[in-house]
């Protein structure tokens, strides 16, 4: 429980003035959305020793390390896991201020030749995978890069589609769309926001 | 998710708060990684362009700016005095407004002259990092130095940091002064009295005149150069006394905590201020010090570069 004094959590804050529309997952379905992407990601790679994992800074990290679990689990092979940060490879570091918080990008050793699945929770625009694409290429030549995204809520503004996608969830462009994981002291699950109204 | 620092430049540490330092220490540490990849580059401040302006000899700083700024894509152009129209009398404040109408994003500016920058930093529209101005401040190195602090000892707070020589003509050790005391370490001071500057107690740190006392215990010890103008000046009597005095050899090292760090902001005077024996040692942060100098001014560039923050001071 916080204390009265305690500091309110990033990702709340992001959150304030919003209200819940909707449970678009509890925890048994994200863990079932997890399960069916795990299965689909062996299911076109049937050599998981070729495989990385990478998840994009912050929710995609704890989503690619529960991934890499159930495919251990699978097949007792331990895929490595990466993390990647990518905000200095936004094309709007610029746009409005202040600046973007900056990250730490750690790849357990080479990509060359590798078949990376980026890891992300919400697949909206597609820059944030424009960014993540950019940024892994300046690491290495990946044989070939796949997305794995917990929540597809379309919108997009780039040419970019996922691979593996636990949920299609059509959206107003008002509407924010929120994962919420253990990892960070929450209930898992993903929820359907809007703003409060006045 | 977004960093907090209401500055449009960087003039001192002096103005700065205690979170803002820990703002730049935590950016430059994921900025450090950059350095370490097989593509050492990051698009962030591509179509930036950061102008240095160097009126004193510089071979570290102006080159660890300068691949801080190409690291993140920026183009990193370089004015140096010779040859320069300073040399044909313009004054700084022309000099400054010219460079400044080419629509450069920051201007790094060294100067012999103390308060220069500050005194830039109000007619241009770049925003200013001051890279050392006169004995007053260089809020860069003393950064780096607090990275460099931080990765070895984990903290800064509580450690007792000796600063040893010229502290009064040091513009490193002002810097150090403001930074190490907002980070809650101990400073001592120690060095010839004609060194040491007047009332510099009112700052917070303990003055030495024999630098065994000031190392006893210590968990840092940064040792400044001493510059050899100073002997002409008749503050010193020459370098071999120096040295015998207050010049960090490994018996006195001895007196500081076991795994004490040695740290020197460069260029070492070897056998004047510090051994080779130390410099060279395993204690030895002295090249840390210079890896970490691209993060922050990295961490700097990143801050300060685009459009200012409404509110900076």
């Amino acid at each position: 429980m916080t204390t009265p004094t305690a500091p309110v959590p990033r990702r709340r804050q992001k959150l304030e003035g919003l209200v819940r529309t909707r449970v678009v997952m509890d925890e048994t379905a994200l863990a079932q959305a997890l399960r069916r992407i795990a299965d689909q990601i062996l299911a076109r790679n049937p050599d998981p020793a070729g495989l990385m994992l990478v998840g994009i800074r912050t929710c995609g990290v704890f989503l690619a390390r529960r991934l890499r679990q159930m495919l251990r689990d699978t097949t007792k092979v331990d895929v490595p896991l990466g993390a990647i940060d990518i905000t200095l490879y936004r094309d709007d570091v610029f746009v409005g201020l202040p600046r973007p918080e900056v990250g730490s990008t750690s790849l357990p050793g080479t990509i060359d030749g590798r078949t990376v699945v980026l890891v992300d929770d919400v697949l909206f625009t597609g820059r944030t995978i424009r960014s993540a694409l950019d940024a892994l290429i300046d690491y290495g030549r990946p044989r070939c890069v796949q997305l794995a995204v917990l929540v597809d809520r379309g919108r997009r503004e780039l040419p970019i589609h996922a691979d593996y996608i636990g949920t299609q969830l059509p959206t107003t462009a008002d509407e924010s769309v929120r994962v919420s994981l253990s990892e960070e002291g929450e209930e898992d699950g993903v929820g359907l926001y809007e703003k409060a109204p006045g | 998710m977004t960093v907090t620092f209401a500055h449009r430049h960087l003039l001192g540490i002096e103005g700065l708060s205690k979170g803002d330092i820990v703002t730049i220490l935590d950016l430059a540490e994921h900025m450090s990684e950059i350095s370490l990849r097989p593509i050492k580059r990051v698009p962030t401040l591509r179509g930036k362009t950061v102008l240095q302006v160097f009126s004193e000899p510089s071979t570290r700083t102006r080159t660890s700016f300068e691949i801080a700024g190409k690291r993140l894509s920026a183009d990193v152009v370089s004015v140096s005095d010779s040859g320069s129209s300073a040399q044909k009398g313009e004054t700084l404040l022309d000099t400054a407004r010219n460079l400044d109408a080419m629509k450069p994003d920051v201007i790094v500016l060294r100067h012999a002259s103390s308060g220069a920058p500050h005194f830039v930093a109000r007619y241009v529209e770049a925003a200013v990092v001051n890279a050392g101005d006169g004995m007053h401040e260089h809020p860069t190195q003393a950064l780096l130095d607090c990275a460099t602090i931080r990765r070895h000892k984990g903290r800064i707070e509580g450690l007792t940091v000796a600063i040893l020589g010229d502290v009064a003509h040091s513009r490193v050790a002002r810097s150090n002064l403001h930074a190490l005391g907002k980070l809650g370490a101990h400073v001592r001071l120690a060095g010839p009295r004609t060194l040491l500057p007047l009332g510099v107690e009112t700052l917070g740190a303990e003055v030495f005149d024999r630098v065994e006392p000031a190392l006893e215990g210590a968990d840092v010890v940064m040792v400044l150069r001493l510059q050899k103008e100073r002997m002409t000046a008749g503050l010193l009597p020459g370098t071999r006394e120096y040295s015998r005095y207050f010049g960090l050899n490994p018996r006195r090292l001895k007196l500081a905590k076991p795994d004490a760090i040695v740290m020197h902001p460069g260029p070492m005077n070897r056998g004047v201020e510090i051994e080779p024996e130390v410099a060279d040692g395993s204690r030895s942060v002295i090249l840390d010090q210079v890896t970490w100098g691209v993060a922050v001014r990295m961490a700097v560039l990143y801050l300060l570069a685009g459009p200012a923050p409404e509110d900076a001071a």
